[in-house]
């Protein structure tokens, strides 16, 4: 287990305060917080490249806050590549074997071993410089992980990538996640912290301001930070299935025993869907429309916001839409009414987990 | 009416600059041009010039080699390492380009004469200073390491830092990173500051003639030649002396030009 204990650095324009989190073994911990407020300080805090003014880390229940870089155990994969140019493929990958003094057949078999892992064989002599975005990252990854660090610390690790090689490198994190590696991660893109998270951890002005799971921190944000990301009330943990017939372009999002119809290309599974309050409608009757997705529920919360009031409903889950004051007068909205919800097939976003 | 100006423009830039090269060409052509083969064939086979050369040679490389050994290590702290005075240190580095050549070898010739702490040392180990081939190192370093300090620094400085950072939680000591990572990477820079030191060491001739006009480097014979007999006698030691460091310098920018890994990404 990782602990940090009040880790506290200034460093330039930043400034960590007091910083205290836990992370246990094999959990998948993403830090989420807006750009340049320090993530990457209390990452290489953690490795040890920076030291903190105050608080203590611990591994394991050792205090390692003063254990020498190289003795930690800690690996950490950056986001822009961080693999040595003027090596090949192969030569970065055993650096770090190379670097412990494994002998020539340890090496051997933990470098076909990674290879075969990552399914990089055919770029072990390539140069650095003829690699894509995907495949530094599975080769910094590859050569990370061949020390079998006890935690995986992760620096922005899909945003220099494009969409098909993010998607493609979320799905080897989840699988080292699954074998039983610990990661912290961070990112300042909710989307990839709900898809990859067990935990996350917001950090805002230098400070840890919540953590929780996915579920709690989006459903109950503690601050305003949280709250601006887009249909937080709306955040629902199911399972995507396909169907099969060629002529329909909806999936079924499953819920319990409730089912959304979405737009949607992902492939079945299991992860969050999104609805932003925004985009629900509500109507004191059944209505025709393009809306896919109708549900009879009853009001059980009426709160004004900043603009307009926001009616949560309960339909088998609770559902929050955003409408105007003439809306609620209009409609005679009061607790405990039945109305119908509805909302198209393309205002929901599928995000796999 | 634009094209046009622009055109004009171009054609005083290519003028002026054109007057520049002209400089720097007209009197090493004049030069070659002026030396008859037979005047450079019979200097090629002079002795004195001959072994002349040799020692200007192999004391520059010899003083580029050693004094590298501490220039390279001062190049990464500065590149690498923030303390206070840095940018005293830094100036102090540049001072041997900025004072006359005759000076800095009356500067050098008062740590080297007799009874001094260096000179003392030296005759323990059994070599001297003045008049002696360690007496012109000193010298052609004193005036020359500044531009390989100067190359080596810009080259660390432009090594990510943050693979040094990586490949200390890969395992790396801090003696690894440096020559694994931090000295290869630097390289290119480094080997262009070699060539500039060992080039500009090799022409020296204020610092050198201070502390050792005898034996002499070639920059001294042909100053005696020309003083002594005039320019007939001096120009085909200097047109061969021009010649045989060009081969070299040609050569060593070549072999310098091996591919910088962290500009080409």
């Amino acid at each position: 287990m990782l602990k940090l204990d009040k880790i506290s650095v200034k460093l330039g324009d930043f400034e960590l305060q007091k910083i205290s989190f836990d992370v246990e073994d094999g959990e998948y911990f993403v830090l989420l917080g807006e750009s340049g407020i320090g993530k990457t300080v209390l990452l290489e805090s953690i490795a040890g490249l920076i030291e903190p003014d105050e608080g203590k880390i611990f591994l394991d229940s050792e205090n390692i806050s003063n254990k020498k870089i190289q003795k930690r155990n800690i690996g950490i994969v950056y986001q822009d590549d961080s693999l040595f140019p003027h090596m090949n493929v192969r030569e970065n990958i055993i650096y770090p074997l190379k670097c412990n003094h494994n002998s020539k057949k340890e090496i051997r078999d933990k470098l076909n071993k990674i290879v075969d892992k990552f399914n990089i064989n055919s770029l072990l002599y390539r140069k650095i410089n003829t690699l894509s975005g995907g495949e530094l990252q599975k080769v910094a990854l590859a050569r990370t992980l061949i020390t079998n660090p006890k935690i995986l610390l992760l620096d922005e690790p899909l945003s220099s990538l494009d969409v098909n090689f993010r998607e493609k490198i979320k799905s080897i994190l989840r699988k080292i996640n699954r074998d039983g590696q610990t990661i912290v991660h961070i990112t300042h893109d909710y989307q990839e912290a709900i898809s990859l998270a067990d935990r996350i951890g917001i950090m805002e002005n230098g400070k840890i301001s919540q953590i929780g799971t996915p579920d709690e921190i989006f459903r109950h944000p503690k601050s305003q930070f949280v709250a601006n990301f887009i249909g937080i009330k709306n955040f629902y943990r199911g399972k995507i299935v396909i169907k099969n017939k060629s002529n329909e372009d909806i999936s079924d999002f499953n819920i319990e025993d409730l089912t959304f119809h979405i737009l949607s290309d992902a492939k079945s599974g299991v992860g969050f869907l999104i609805l932003r309050s925004e985009d629900i409608i509500i109507s004191n009757n059944p209505t025709k429309s393009s809306a896919r997705n109708n549900f009879r529920g009853k009001v059980i919360d009426i709160a004004h916001a900043k603009l307009g009031v926001e009616i949560t409903v309960d339909i088998g889950v609770e559902i929050s839409a955003l409408i105007t004051k003439e809306s609620l007068k209009l409609l005679d909205i009061d607790y405990g009414k039945d109305i119908w919800v509805s909302f198209k097939a393309s205002a929901a976003k599928f995000i796999g987990g | 009416m634009q094209k046009n100006k622009i055109d004009i423009f171009q054609l005083i830039l290519i003028f002026l600059g054109g007057i520049v090269l002209l400089f720097i060409l007209a009197p090493l052509v004049g030069l070659f041009v002026n030396t008859e083969p037979s005047q450079f064939a019979e200097t090629a086979q002079d002795s004195e010039v001959c072994s002349s050369i040799w020692l200007t040679i192999w004391t520059s490389i010899a003083m580029t080699l050693i004094f590298s050994i501490f220039a390279i290590p001062l190049s990464y702290i500065l590149a690498r390492k923030s303390f206070p005075l840095k940018g005293l240190v830094n100036g102090l580095i540049d001072l041997p380009i900025v004072i006359p050549h005759s000076a800095a070898g009356i500067a050098i010739l008062g740590i080297v004469v007799k009874g001094t702490i260096l000179s003392n040392l030296a005759k323990k180990i059994g070599f001297g200073f003045i008049s002696a081939p360690a007496g012109i190192m000193l010298a052609m370093a004193f005036v020359s390491i500044p531009f390989l300090i100067n190359s080596a620094r810009d080259a660390f400085g432009g090594v990510p830092e943050r693979l040094e950072k990586v490949a200390m939680t890969l395992g790396a000591s801090p003696v690894r990173v440096f020559f694994t990572i931090s000295l290869p990477l630097a390289w290119r820079g480094i080997l262009s500051g070699l060539v500039m030191m060992w080039a500009r060491g090799m022409s020296e001739f204020g610092a050198v003639v201070i502390i050792a006009y005898h034996p002499m480097i070639t920059p001294v014979l042909i100053w005696e030649r020309f003083t002594s007999y005039g320019l007939k006698y001096a120009r085909p030691v200097a047109v061969l002396f021009i010649t045989i460091c060009l081969i070299l310098f040609v050569i060593l920018r070549i072999l310098a030009k091996k591919k910088n890994y962290v500009e080409t990404r």
